[in-house]
C-alpha cells in the first residue's frame, strides 16, 4: 500500500492536473458567458459581432456602447432607482430582522411559541403565490407605481428573521446571563452582547437582501408603470423588447446591472464563505 | 433597579410581526377570497363560485404551463441534484487558488434572472455565437431557432436554469460536505476504494438528506419559474404562447388596470397546491427518518 505512507490529504501530481484541468472546464462554462457578454458591450460599430469565426478581444475596444445605452434608455437613473430600492429593503432587514430575531432568540414573553409558528409557516408560502393580492394591498396604501411600492414588500423578510434568531440563540446562555445579573436592559443586551455575535449572519442577510432586491423582476415589473421609474431589470427588459437590434447595447446595459452586484459581492464575500462554513446557508 | 417591561419583546417584534400580517398573512387570505370572486382592479368583485377553478379546465395556455412544468422539474431535478454535488467535491479541497474557483462558480447565482437571459439570449440568437460556431465548424447548414422553437426555447430556459443554479446548490453540499466523516473516507481508502468508488459509498450516503433537500427546493423553484422564459421569449410566451409558465399567466391575468384578478388568484392558489406537493413530500420523509 504505497498511498497510505503519505497523508490522506495530499494529493498525488497526477490528481493535481486532472482537478485543475476541470475547475478551468467549469470556469470556462461559468465565467465564460459573462465574459463573452462584456467583450460584446466593449466592441466597436465598425466590428461585426455577427459572425462564424467570433473574436474574443475586441478589435477596437471601446466604452461608446455605455455612452449609446443611455441615450436610449435613461440607464443611470434606472440603475440609480435600483440603488434607492436595494438600500431601502438592506436597511428594512437589518434593523426588522436583527429586533425580531432578537426577541425570539433571547426574550421569554408570552405568545413566542406562536409568534414563531406564523414567522415559520411563511416559509411554505412562494411569493409568487401572494404577488397579486400584495399588489392590491400596496395600491391600497397608495403606492403603486413607486419606489417606496417596490421596496416595500421585501423590507423585512420572514426567512431573515429566522436566520437572525438562530444566529442569536448559538450565543451561549451564561454570556447573557452575566448581562441579566448586572441589570442589563433587553436593549443594552441587544446592542451589547448581541449584535457584536451575529456579525456574521448580518453581514450574509444585507448582502442577501441587496442582492435580492437589486435582481428582483417580476415584482417591479408589476408595481410600475411609468418607464421613469423602471429598476434595472425591467428597464433592461424594456430595452431588449424595442430595441433588439443591436446587441452591443444590450451588452452594456447587462454590464451594467451585473457589475456591481459583483463588487458588492467581492467586498463582501469572506463574511459570506465564513457564514457558510459556520452552517449558515442552509437553503 | 430594572423594570422589567412586558412590552419590550413585542417592541421589538412589531416591524416584522407587521410585515408578516400586512405582506403575508393577508394576501394569502385575501389571494383566497378572490379566487372565488370576479375581481378587476377597479370596483370590487362579487361572488363566482367555483367558476374561475372549472375555467382552468378549458385554458389551453394552462394545460401547456403546466406541461412545461412538469418538463422543466424533469430535466432540472437530477441534473442540480446532482452536478453541483460533483462541483462541490471538486472544491473541497484546499488546492491553490480554490477560493478564486469556487467565487468565480457562484458569480452566475449572484446575477439578476434577467440578466442571465439576456445573455444567454445573445449567445442562443439565430445569428449568435453558438449557432455561429456550429455553422462555421460544419456541425450545422442552417442555425438552431433556439428562441423560437417551442420545445428548443423551454430547453434553453431549463439549460439556463440549471446553468444558475450550479454555484447556489454547491454551496448547500459544500457546508454538507463537511460534515461526512472523514474516517469513513480513510478507511475506504485504506481497504483500497477508488474514489469513484468512494463518492458513491461514502460521500453520497453521506449528503443523502441534502440531496433529498435540494430535489425539493428544485421542485419548488421548477414551478415557479418565470423570468428566464419571460426574458428569453421577450414577453410573448413564445411561439403561440405555449411557453409560458404558470407564474407567467398570473402575472399576464392579475397585471394592469384590465386585469382578472380573479382567475390570477385562483391560479395562484393552484401554484401554492403543486408546490406544497413536493414539501409535504419532504416533511413526511424526515418524520419516517426520526
Amino acid at each position: 500500500m504505497a498511498r497510505s505512507g503519505r497523508g490522506f490529504n495530499s494529493i498525488s501530481p497526477a490528481e493535481k492536473v486532472v482537478r485543475y484541468a476541470l475547475l478551468l472546464v467549469v470556469l470556462v462554462i461559468t465565467v465564460g458567458p459573462f465574459l463573452w457578454q462584456l467583450s460584446t458591450s466593449l466592441k466597436s460599430v465598425s466590428e461585426d459581432v455577427f459572425t462564424q469565426t467570433p473574436t474574443f478581444i475586441p478589435q477596437h475596444p471601446t466604452l461608446s456602447n455605455f455612452a449609446e445605452v443611455a441615450k436610449t434608455i435613461p440607464v443611470w437613473s434606472y440603475a440609480g432607482n435600483s440603488l434607492i430600492v436595494a438600500v431601502l429593503v438592506v436597511l428594512g432587514n437589518a434593523i426588522g430582522a436583527t429586533f425580531a430575531g432578537f426577541a425570539l432568540a433571547k426574550l421569554r414573553f408570552r405568545g413566542s411559541k406562536l409568534v414563531l409558528g406564523l414567522f415559520l409557516a411563511t416559509l411554505i408560502l412562494p411569493s409568487e403565490v401572494t404577488i397579486i393580492s400584495q399588489y392590491v394591498i400596496v395600491r391600497g396604501l397608495g403606492f403603486a407605481d413607486t419606489l417606496i411600492g417596490v421596496a416595500l414588500p421585501g423590507a423585512i423578510q420572514m426567512l431573515n428573521v429566522l436566520l437572525m434568531r438562530t444566529a442569536f440563540l448559538s450565543i451561549p446562555a451564561d454570556v447573557d446571563a452575566a448581562a441579566i445579573i448586572d441589570g442589563a436592559t433587553a436593549w443594552q443586551r441587544l446592542i451589547r452582547i448581541g449584535l457584536p455575535n451575529v456579525r456574521g449572519m448580518l453581514s450574509v442577510v444585507v448582502i442577501f437582501s441587496f442582492i435580492f432586491a437589486w435582481d428582483d423582476f417580476l415584482w417591479p415589473l408589476i408595481v410600475l408603470t411609468d418607464p421613469d421609474k423602471y429598476t434595472l431589470t425591467v428597464g433592461l427588459q424594456y430595452l431588449n423588447g424595442t430595441f433588439s437590434s443591436n446587441p452591443r447595447l444590450i451588452a452594456a446595459g447587462t454590464m451594467i446591472a451585473f457589475l456591481p452586484i459583483v463588487v458588492v459581492f467581492a467586498l463582501l464575500q469572506r463574511f459570506f464563505f465564513k457564514g457558510v462554513d459556520a452552517g449558515a446557508i442552509k437553503g | 433597579m430594572t423594570h422589567k417591561r412586558w412590552f419590550t419583546p413585542w417592541l421589538l417584534i412589531a416591524p416584522a410581526a407587521v410585515w408578516l400580517v400586512v405582506f403575508n398573512a393577508l394576501p394569502a387570505i385575501n389571494t383566497l377570497i378572490l379566487s372565488f370572486t370576479n375581481a378587476k382592479p377597479l370596483g370590487g368583485g362579487t361572488f363566482v363560485g367555483f367558476a374561475n377553478y372549472t375555467r382552468m379546465f378549458d385554458d389551453q395556455q394552462l394545460v401547456d404551463a403546466l406541461i412545461n412544468s412538469i418538463v422543466y422539474m424533469v430535466v432540472c431535478v437530477p441534473l442540480l441534484t446532482l452536478l453541483p454535488l460533483l462541483l462541490a467535491v471538486l472544491v473541497e479541497k484546499k488546492l491553490r487558488g480554490i477560493a478564486f474557483f469556487r467565487i468565480a462558480f457562484y458569480t452566475p447565482v449572484l446575477a439578476s434572472a434577467v440578466v442571465v437571459a439576456l445573455i444567454w439570449g445573445w449567445l442562443l440568437n439565430d445569428r449568435g455565437v453558438i449557432n455561429g460556431m456550429a455553422e462555421g465548424l460544419g456541425f450545422l447548414s442552417e442555425p438552431l431557432p433556439f428562441l423560437s422553437d417551442r420545445w428548443l426555447l423551454l430547453l434553453s430556459a431549463i439549460s439556463l436554469t440549471v446553468w444558475k443554479g450550479l454555484g447556489y446548490y454547491m454551496i448547500i453540499y459544500m457546508s454538507a460536505l463537511g460534515n461526512v466523516s472523514r474516517e469513513l473516507h480513510e478507511a475506504a481508502a485504506v481497504d483500497g476504494a477508488g474514489p469513484v468508488r468512494r463518492f458513491f459509498s461514502v460521500t453520497v450516503p453521506g449528503v443523502r438528506n441534502t440531496m433529498l433537500l435540494i430535489s425539493v427546493l428544485i421542485s419548488v423553484f421548477a414551478l415557479r419559474v418565470f423570468s428566464e422564459l419571460y426574458v428569453l421569449s421577450n414577453g410573448t410566451g413564445g411561439p403561440g404562447g405555449r411557453d409560458m409558465s404558470l407564474v407567467m399567466l398570473i402575472q399576464l391575468y392579475g397585471q394592469g388596470l384590465t386585469g382578472h384578478l380573479g382567475y390570477a388568484s385562483a391560479l395562484s392558489v393552484l401554484l401554492f397546491v403543486v408546490t406544497v406537493g413536493p414539501m409535504v413530500f419532504l416533511a413526511r420523509l424526515n418524520r419516517k427518518e426520526s
